[in-house]
């Protein structure tokens, strides 16, 4: 019965949104009949699924047709895009709309791959938390400026198997104590990998002797001493992690496999809703839960972007829009659907849009809002690259 | 008449000019793209100083001198001992043909293999805990091993069928049999008279699809990221990483390192065939020895056992994936799946059959206009008497694709032939040609000329006597040439993705792109569904073998 009045109050908040906007009303005009080509990293079913819901909603509410480019690796787009600019093609690229952030954005920004700013044109940008989620308007230290569009909130957690792990380490000494007392049981990503640098950051930001000195960008000077901490550990933990820090999982996937597998007994993920979703589709068993630090742990959002040369500039926008309309969020935001953390300020919603997120199911391997540690931000991008290159000249021959 | 106008087109082959034009010079041009962003020339990026920089980068790279032996010491292992396993096997007679391995992407049988080895894996898992003990996997490196064997051992699973295929069809042209006799008649024991008579003249035919072999195996992709160790990588893997980097400034020495791939292959090369000189030197003293019997007759069993050892581990790799394809939940240490479901399957067949119609579409019109191209590209060799160069063909198979794909993409949007099917279609002719090409030309080359001289002394034509007497003949090498079109083809990846912006899907772009998400289950599904294509027609072909194919 829940359920139908949670849907009843869906279909209403999608239908009510529609606000008299003339500037809005004409992009809305000229994105009818658009294909928007969305190049979004196609690892995850889950998110597939949804991508081809918001093109069948877009389809009937507007005529504006979405098409998944599923790529294996973000930088696959962006260097399209490079490609495309080399040629002078500067008016009609290939791709519309990318799933961006982080380094990939501060590329395509820098470069002036990027239109915009476009996110102050969007009607329903007026929802998104800018204060609480400040990674809506700061992404990895670099100012947004309204050239991407917040769609999903990302946080740093810990994967692991209840049934084995009954209480998890919930700060780093805990950690450390664990790895230690359980050789061969723990690992990371290689720091190649966006997730194996991650975590590297994360014990970075727990560890290092000034904070705050990570939202610049690194020097020589100050590289050396906020890292020394870091390079202390990884020497202290190496022997104990799994293939005694000789081999690494190439990337996040890989290291779920391992958990999966009983390789190991901890995963990373930059999803709250990667324990459940997981157990949910059979690949980890249900018995796994997430955990972050006490003190917190990095987050960031995921946003959408559009390269200067799309031709579908006007749907792709409406795409950006639909994504932050309150019951598009709350509908991804659901478990049985996507399970992504939405990036709406629950103070500029309507009593009855705050329901729908009330409303949604909850599932035993779902941390509530509340579970979770505070968001650390992202440091500057330049240590990212900078421990990551360091970590190879250490540990990578 | 025809005699008068013969030196007006001796040395013009027209076939080989339009593939020269086609599929040469786009792939120089890309080469050149690539070549000049190597020296950081990179207009698109305000990079217009050509520098060393990139290098520099490069050669500063943490352990690039292991990366470097590792990646030599696989490709060479791999294809030396591919070779040895394949022509063991066909030394011992008709082989059968382990054809799904033969159709299954590189990619699947990797991930299968490493189920296979792995500490967690299936061989531990039939053993545990019953013999072993073990209740929790033990912390084993038997899967990106530090020397790279996994990896090895996964590129001769997939090459010694290829081999064996392209061994087969090129062996039925030989008169083996009746100097195999001889050379039994002289008194040399069997696998010694083979090893002595047979092997040189097969290693002829197949001189090329090895050279391909081992390009393929120093410059891997797709089975290094599952098998190769993380470090020291293969440069192959060194170069992807920057080559895909978010930080454009990676782009540069990424195509520096593609470059050296490049240059890495072609110095193997050099090495390889100085190898085969030395080999026939050997080979040659070893007959004027005179001896009758040595160690080929107590090796050759042993050889022939590995081989389908080999080929045995390749297919359970196989089928532990078609059973991670149905599985729902199967830990460790479980020797069968707690749960089934078809559920995956299910959810994926309708999203795959777009795909399915593409792939199949793309496969058809490269692998059918490569064959029309290599038919004609040969024929015009035999009626001009002289072999047009090959080592231009052979070049899409010597840099890693995605270095010189850039030029490519670059030069596709130049010339605004890009994100539809033709320009798909060509990208994947790129690839398939030449090993349509290297599969046919062996054959064909070897094909006895006194068929065709007695055809037209019968005052056959020239046309006449290609389809009445020559292509029916080589219906075997001719539907095995198709066949590895259409499994080459199926396999594109890069190439679909870079000249179709995406736009186009196939079931490899599909499959890659889920398999990113790392789920064994989605892997096994849409690798099933990847295998399915190049199966039918490898089966197909090996039936159009059976019924047509010459018994020499």
């Amino acid at each position: 019965m829940k359920r139908i009045f949670a849907t009843a109050a869906l279909v209403l908040a999608m239908v009510s949104s529609t606000a008299a906007d003339p500037a809005w009303d004409a992009t809305l005009a000229q994105a009818k009949g658009q294909t928007v080509y969305w190049n979004a990293w196609g690892g995850d079913a889950r998110t597939n699924a949804f991508i081809a819901w918001v093109g069948g909603q877009l389809h009937t509410r507007y005529g504006v047709e979405v098409k998944q480019v599923k790529l294996t690796d973000t930088g696959e787009a962006v260097a399209r895009v490079v490609a495309e600019k080399a040629a002078g093609r500067d008016s009609d690229g290939s791709v519309d709309l990318i799933w961006i952030n982080g380094a990939n954005f501060q590329a395509m920004k820098q470069k002036g791959l990027l239109y915009g700013p476009f996110v102050d044109k969007l009607p329903d940008v007026s929802y998104v938390d800018t204060t609480d989620k400040r990674s809506n308007v700061v992404d990895f230290t670099i100012p947004v400026d309204g050239y991407e569009s917040p769609w999903r909130l990302a946080q740093f957690v810990f994967i692991y198997d209840a049934a084995k792990v009954p209480t998890p380490p919930r700060s780093l000494a805990a950690l450390t104590e664990w790895i230690e007392a359980h050789p061969g049981r723990f690992t990371y990503p290689d720091p190649r990998d966006f997730m194996g640098a991650s975590f590297l950051k994360q014990i970075l930001i727990d560890l290092a002797p000034d904070r705050a000195r990570l939202a610049e960008p690194a020097d020589a000077a100050s590289f050396k001493t906020e890292t020394a901490p870091l390079w202390a550990w990884c020497d202290r933990v190496k022997s104990s992690l799994w293939r005694k820090g000789e081999q690494y999982p190439a990337n996040e996937p890989a290291l779920i496999q391992a958990l999966n597998d009983g390789e190991v007994d901890f995963a990373l993920a930059f999803d709250p809703a990667e324990a459940a979703t997981s157990a949910k589709a059979g690949r980890l068993p249900a018995s796994v839960r997430v955990t972050t630090f006490a003190e917190g742990t990095l987050g960031n959002t995921s946003f959408v972007a559009i390269p200067y040369n799309s031709p579908h500039k006007e749907a792709a926008m409406v795409v950006a829009d639909f994504l932050l309309d309150p019951a598009t969020q709350a509908y991804a935001q659901n478990i049985d659907h996507l399970g992504a953390y939405n990036v709406l300020d629950p103070a500029k919603l309507s009593p009855q849009q705050r329901q729908m997120f009330a409303d949604l199911p909850s599932d035993p391997a779902l941390p509530t809002p509340g579970d979770l540690a505070p968001v650390l931000l992202e440091p500057h991008p330049s240590w990212m690259t900078g421990i990551a290159e360091e970590w190879r000249r250490r540990y990578g021959q | 008449m025809a005699a008068a106008l013969r030196p007006v087109r001796r040395g013009v082959n027209g076939a080989a000019g339009l593939a020269y034009a086609g599929l040469g010079a786009p792939i120089l041009g890309g080469l050149a793209v690539t070549g000049a962003a190597a020296f950081g020339y990179l207009p698109a990026l305000g990079q217009t100083h050509a520098s060393l920089a990139p290098w520099r980068r490069l050669f500063a790279e943490p352990g690039l001198a292991a990366s470097l032996a590792l990646t030599v010491s696989v490709g060479v292992l791999a294809t030396a001992l591919s070779l040895t396993l394949a022509f063991a096997l066909l030394a011992r007679g008709r082989a059968a043909l382990p054809t799904p391995l033969l159709a299954a992407p590189h990619s699947a049988v990797a991930v299968g293999l490493a189920f296979l080895l792995a500490p967690s894996g299936w061989i531990v898992r039939l053993f545990s805990p019953w013999a072993t003990g073990f209740h929790a996997p033990p912390d084993w490196a038997t899967v990106g091993d530090p020397w790279g064997l996994s990896l090895t051992l996964g590129l001769i699973v997939k090459e010694t069928p290829f081999l064996i295929a392209i061994g087969a069809a090129a062996l039925g042209d030989l008169p083996a049999p009746a100097q195999l006799q001889a050379a039994r008649a002289l008194g040399h024991r069997p696998a010694r008279a083979w090893g002595l008579v047979i092997a040189p003249q097969l290693y002829a035919r197949v001189r090329w699809p090895v050279y391909a072999v081992l390009a393929y195996g120093l410059s891997v992709v797709d089975m290094a990221l599952v098998l190769a160790p993380s470090h020291p990588a293969p440069l192959s893997l060194i170069a992807l990483h920057w080559l895909t980097s978010p930080d454009l400034a990676d782009l540069a020495p990424g195509e520096a390192a593609a470059l050296l791939q490049a240059g890495l292959v072609v110095a193997t090369l050099a090495l390889w065939r100085l190898a085969e000189r030395a080999a026939a030197f050997a080979l040659v003293r070893l007959a004027a020895t005179g001896r009758r019997s040595g160690a080929a007759d107590a090796l050759a069993p042993v050889l022939a056992g590995l081989a389908r050892a080999t080929l045995a581990l390749g297919l359970a790799a196989l089928a532990a994936l078609a059973l991670w394809a149905v599985a729902w939940r199967w830990p460790f240490p479980r020797a069968w799946p707690e749960s089934l479901s078809l559920q995956l399957i299910a959810a994926q067949a309708p999203l795959l059959a777009a795909p399915l119609a593409n792939t199949l579409a793309l496969a058809g019109v490269s692998a059918g206009a490569s064959l029309a191209l290599a038919i004609a590209w040969l024929e015009g060799e035999d009626r001009i008497g002289r072999r047009a160069g090959s080592a231009l063909i052979f070049a899409p198979l010597l840099a890693p694709q995605i270095a010189f794909l850039f030029g490519v993409e670059t030069l596709a949007f130049r010339l605004r032939f890009d994100g539809g099917f033709p320009a798909v279609a060509w990208a994947h002719g790129l690839f398939v040609f030449p090993y349509v090409w290297l599969t046919l030309s062996g054959p064909w080359r070897g094909l006895d000329p006194r068929y065709a001289r007695a055809a037209s002394a019968l005052g056959r034509g020239k046309l006449a006597t290609l389809l009445l007497v020559k292509l029916p003949m080589l219906a075997a090498p001719l539907a095995l040439a198709f066949a590895v079109g259409v499994a080459v083809s199926v396999a594109q990846y890069l190439p679909t993705l870079f000249v179709g912006g995406g736009r186009v899907a196939t079931l490899t772009t599909e499959a890659l792109a889920l398999a990113s998400g790392g789920d064994r289950r989605l892997q096994g599904v849409v690798s099933l569904a990847q295998t399915l294509v190049p199966l039918v027609v490898y089966a197909a072909a090996a039936g159009v073998a059976a019924r047509w194919g010459r018994k020499a």
